[in-house]
């Protein structure tokens, strides 16, 4: 019950507002078109009620004094903080002369489109980027470092993503009967409690450990969640997959993986020509003239030769072919000459051979006995369920790491099994974040697509998703090489701030365009460097709709603020300007296009609020593989180009990778760069969560940053006394990159070697105007960050592993 | 005797501050005033060397167990938005009954308290 004029609506979040990619259902508590309470909804199966800090302080981030509540226009020189507020027409048209003088000049690809996070923003940025024509979208972070690379190894070996299996893709949740609540769950590099991960809610792991579900915690600090641990990992930061390489060797030497799933659905039995080199599947077309590319061969312990498996039917071409899993093999080849090969088992398992327990040990700071027991306790829980965290994507050899993590789930047989990682699709295949490629919003020709930067130089771009390289899109606005870059579109991102590694090189970047335009819901370092800043509506003053990975589900305005206006608003009247014969009369008419897999329109789809799909679904579990539900043609099998799960992947072979996984060490570390090692002794890892922010979000918003006031730097008490320094002290962080001021923490949750710099800070209530903006040189960690350190793969980067040493700074009264 | 109480499962409370935030917009208490809930976190070094976190939120002098809400067939804000679902408003005497079905909880009561 309410009080009187109240009205209480139904609607679920997304991003602006909490800032997160969940899917809470939110009462919202309405009075005099204002907002005046949220509250969790107990009706949704998502949150049951629940909600976090960011969600509840909403009446607080809706009506803050500094708000952005008008667009803003440039009077003054960039970052002099001058503004003219002028009205959404004279914004329409100004950014649309601007644009089009840009195009008309210099091309579309010359302006790049740029978001933040996974935002309700990615189909509409990417729609307004391909309506002007440039396929130049991106997320600013180095190496796209943010879950694209984990779902680009997952696509690449299983041709789907997945997630850990927390009984979301049900009405009923854990009283499901089809569902099973894991024995173990297995936390890789994730402090869930103070995140919201993507597209799950942490606290199901809490749900679950109360249901009985034993957890295995790798983090190099002492968490919450590994202080309820059966075993905790306190790994050296960006040696994730050393440590995943020694759990594969324990999980393959002991026979602890599913022999039959192995066998039956992945390509162990596939060979590989063994030249000493990097080797190569062998293809029918390598031992037959007419034989196919696309097909690969097993050796047939029955006739004791090459057989061929059909790729496009999944099968073998003789039923009756018993492929040989172990062993090297003389084949003739189509030239008449032979060649040995081994089978990917073969392979996988030599080069396994080179990670033992007691290696990986030395590798990682993890006891030997440690990983030995985790590995078995993971291996041995049926079923067992992994959740990983973006430190996976932010080191730079994130893709044969996430590769080898994925490689536990597959061979332990726990891929879309009840209670183990699922996998994931869009609801209804409803696609209302365009990850893949833009096709299903708007398409660009190909010529134009073939100018989206860095698909030139790594086909794991150009074979996957729609994202231009951002390292090479930085370097670019520098050398113009191959082509200008002379504008930026910048939607709710704030590469100054947070997602810009080395940003005092985007700094200059941005100084250097003939066109900036920024939205965002406050002003921010990056906005500051704007020709224009649009005002953007948080998720109770739009409407939208979300699928990411389930429910579908209306996001349905309850109130406005002032001028402020929604992202697809926004975008949707800038791509008729840009292009006038934009096949959707209206925003609404885009999302009945967009929910056409799932039958229903748009104003169906707000009355129900949301849907999951029903068992059976292709969008929903268990057992895919086997139902043919996961493929096109409707046979078993994966969407991957041998329709098997590829442990030595086709894709990674094709785009010039290492296709097996292996361990590389970070780019800056005491093994990689002794000598600066030498000079900075610590190991600096950052990202941390607060619980209290999302990313470089709400740090004016009291009720938030009251929970987590200040920045600072976790250091180990015997190191800050080993310094001569004191809990407290402000101290510099710093190395050749750059430095930045922080309060120490001293706690020994975290390793004597390694110190936790929190990231995204500045301070909304310091000077807006250049050279302060908002205090952020002073405490962004990114500047000791470099950009263009990526993986082989174009992915990842030094993030969570670098070097920094840390003395004593004079106190400042409000740092 | 308090007839009426919050059952507190605290082995489980995460201390991500969610019920001081409910609390607050609850009863529009201002930031940098503590509210009905503070959550306290223990940090504890242990004599074989490991480390034990616990969580414990204390309901303080501010809290009336949300009576109005209670009155208005409603739960107290902070037990709906509890992330980990460990506060529990009820009958002390039933509370009571389920803290040694737990591993680390306790019941708080409210004198004077009814409904
Ligand atoms: S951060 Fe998490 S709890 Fe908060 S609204 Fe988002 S999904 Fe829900
Ligand atoms: S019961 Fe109500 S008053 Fe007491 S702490 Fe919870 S929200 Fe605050
Ligand atoms: S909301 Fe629940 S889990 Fe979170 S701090 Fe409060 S009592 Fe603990």
């Amino acid at each position: 019950m309410a009080e009187s004029g109240v009205t209480i609506h139904r609607t679920t979040s997304w991003s602006a507002g909490p800032g997160c990619h969940g899917n809470c259902g939110v009462l919202a508590h309405v009075k005099d078109d204002k907002v005046i309470k949220v509250e969790g909804d107990p009706g949704h199966p998502w949150n049951q009620g629940r909600l976090c800090p960011r969600c509840l302080a909403m009446t607080q981030y809706m009506y803050h004094k500094d708000r952005l509540r008008q667009p803003l226009k440039r009077v003054g020189e960039r970052g002099e903080n001058k503004w003219e507020a002028i009205s959404w027409d004279e914004a329409f048209d100004y950014i649309e002369t601007k644009m089009k003088d840009i195009r008309d000049k210099h091309g579309a690809e010359s302006i790049v489109f740029q978001q933040g996070t996974g935002r309700d923003i990615g189909g509409w940025i990417s729609m307004l980027a391909y309506a002007y024509g440039s396929p130049n979208w991106i997320f600013g972070l180095s190496g796209v470092a943010c879950y694209t690379p984990r779902l680009m190894t997952m696509w690449a070996t299983h041709g789907d993503h997945c997630v850990m299996d927390a009984a979301q893709w049900h009405e009923d949740r854990y009283d499901n009967p089809s569902y099973k609540v894991p024995e173990s769950i297995l936390i890789w590099g994730q402090n869930l409690n103070s995140s919201c991960p993507d597209g799950f809610f942490a606290h199901w792991i809490v749900d679950l450990m109360k249901k009985g579900s034993e957890i295995i915690v790798i983090d190099p600090r002492f968490t919450w969640l590994a202080s309820r641990a059966k075993y905790w990992l306190q790994l050296r930061p960006g040696t994730d997959g050393a440590l995943a390489l020694g759990f594969l060797n324990v999980i393959v030497n002991e026979e602890l993986y599913d022999e039959a799933f192995v066998n039956k659905w992945t390509n162990a039995s596939f060979l590989v020509i063994d030249d000493g080199k990097k080797g190569q599947l062998l293809r029918e077309s390598d031992i037959s003239k007419n034989g196919k590319a696309e097909n690969f061969v097993v050796w047939n312990s029955k006739s004791a030769g090459p057989a061929v498996w059909n790729s496009e039917k999944a099968a073998y071409i003789d039923e009756s072919i018993t492929p040989a899993k172990e062993g090297a093999f003389e084949v003739k080849l189509a030239d008449g000459k032979t060649t040995s090969c081994k089978t990917v088992w073969a392979m996988l398992k030599e080069s396994l051979s080179q990670y033992s327990p007691e290696k990986v040990s030395e590798i990682t700071w993890v006891p030997e006995d440690k990983i030995v027991a985790a590995a078995r306790f993971y291996a041995k829980s049926n079923p067992s369920a992994l959740q990983w965290g973006l430190p996976v994507d932010t080191i730079s050899a994130t893709t044969p790491t996430s590769q080898a993590i994925g490689h536990l789930w597959c061979l332990t047989g726990n891929l879309d099994r009840p209670g183990g990682n699922v996998i994931a699709r869009y609801p209804f295949d409803v696609t209302t974040y365009p990850f893949h490629s833009g096709i299903n919003i708007l398409d660009l020709p190909q010529e134009t697509k073939d100018k989206r930067i860095g698909t030139w130089k790594y086909g794991a771009f150009r074979d996957f998703r729609a994202w231009a390289q951002p390292d090479m899109v930085l370097e670019q606005i520098f050398t113009s090489d191959p082509y200008p870059v002379k504008g930026m579109w910048i939607q709710t991102s704030n590469p100054i701030a947070n997602t810009g590694l080395d940003p005092h090189k985007w700094h200059e970047a941005l100084k250097k365009l003939d066109f900036v335009a920024v939205v965002d819901l406050f002003m921010t370092p990056t906005a500051m460097l704007a020709d224009i800043v649009l005002p953007a509506a948080s998720f109770l003053e739009k409407d939208s709709l979300k699928g990411w990975w389930v429910p579908l589900q209306a996001i349905q305005k309850v109130a406005n603020v002032e001028d402020c206006r929604s992202d697809v608003d926004i975008n949707f009247e800038l791509a008729k300007r840009f292009k006038p014969d934009l096949p959707w009369k209206s925003v609404e008419d885009l999302y009945d296009h967009l929910l056409t897999p799932s039958g229903l329109t748009y104003s169906e789809l707000c009355e129900k609020g949301w849907m999951i799909p029903p068992a059976g679904h292709s969008t929903a579990p268990y057992d895919r593989q086997e139902k043919g539900l996961l493929r096109k043609d409707g046979r078993p099998g994966y969407q991957t180009p041998s329709g098997k799960i590829e442990l030595y992947s086709s894709w990674l072979e094709h785009w010039g990778l290492d296709p097996l996984p292996f361990y590389e060490e970070p780019p800056f570390s005491p093994i990689s760069t002794p000598d600066l090692h030498e000079q900075y002794p610590l190991i600096l890892t950052t990202g941390a969560r607060s619980p209290a922010y999302f990313h470089s979000e709400h740090r004016q918003i009291p009720w938030l940053r009251e929970i987590d006031p200040e920045p600072n730097i976790e250091m180990h008490p015997k190191m800050v006394q080993e310094l001569g320094l004191r809990d407290g002290d402000m101290v510099y962080v710093e190395n050749w990159m750059g430095r930045c001021k922080r309060r120490i923490k001293a706690t020994p949750t975290i390793h004597p070697k390694v110190v936790m710099v929190s990231a995204g800070w500045w301070f909304p209530e310091k000077e807006a105007a250049e050279p302060s903006l908002f205090g952020v040189w002073d405490v962004n960690i990114n500047q000791l960050i470099p950009m263009s350190h990526n993986g082989e793969s174009g992915y990842g980067c030094p993030l969570k592993s670098i070097l920094c040493k840390v003395y004593k700074a004079e106190e400042v009264a409000n740092v | 005797m308090s007839d009426y109480g919050l059952l507190v499962d605290y082995e489980y409370c995460t201390g991500c501050h969610t019920c001081e935030v409910a609390c607050k917009q609850e009863h529009r208490i201002e930031a940098g005033k503590t509210s009905g809930i503070k959550i306290v976190e223990l940090l504890q070094e242990l004599p074989g060397g490991g480390l034990d976190i616990i969580n414990m939120p204390i309901l303080t002098h501010l809290c009336y167990l949300c009576a109005p809400r209670i009155k208005n067939g409603q739960l107290p804000a902070c037990q709906v938005h509890c992330m980990a679902d460990i506060l529990k408003f009820g009958k002390s005497e039933d509370l009571v009954k389920e803290v040694p079905k737990k591993r680390k909880a306790i019941v708080y009561t409210l004198s004077g308290f009814s409904i």
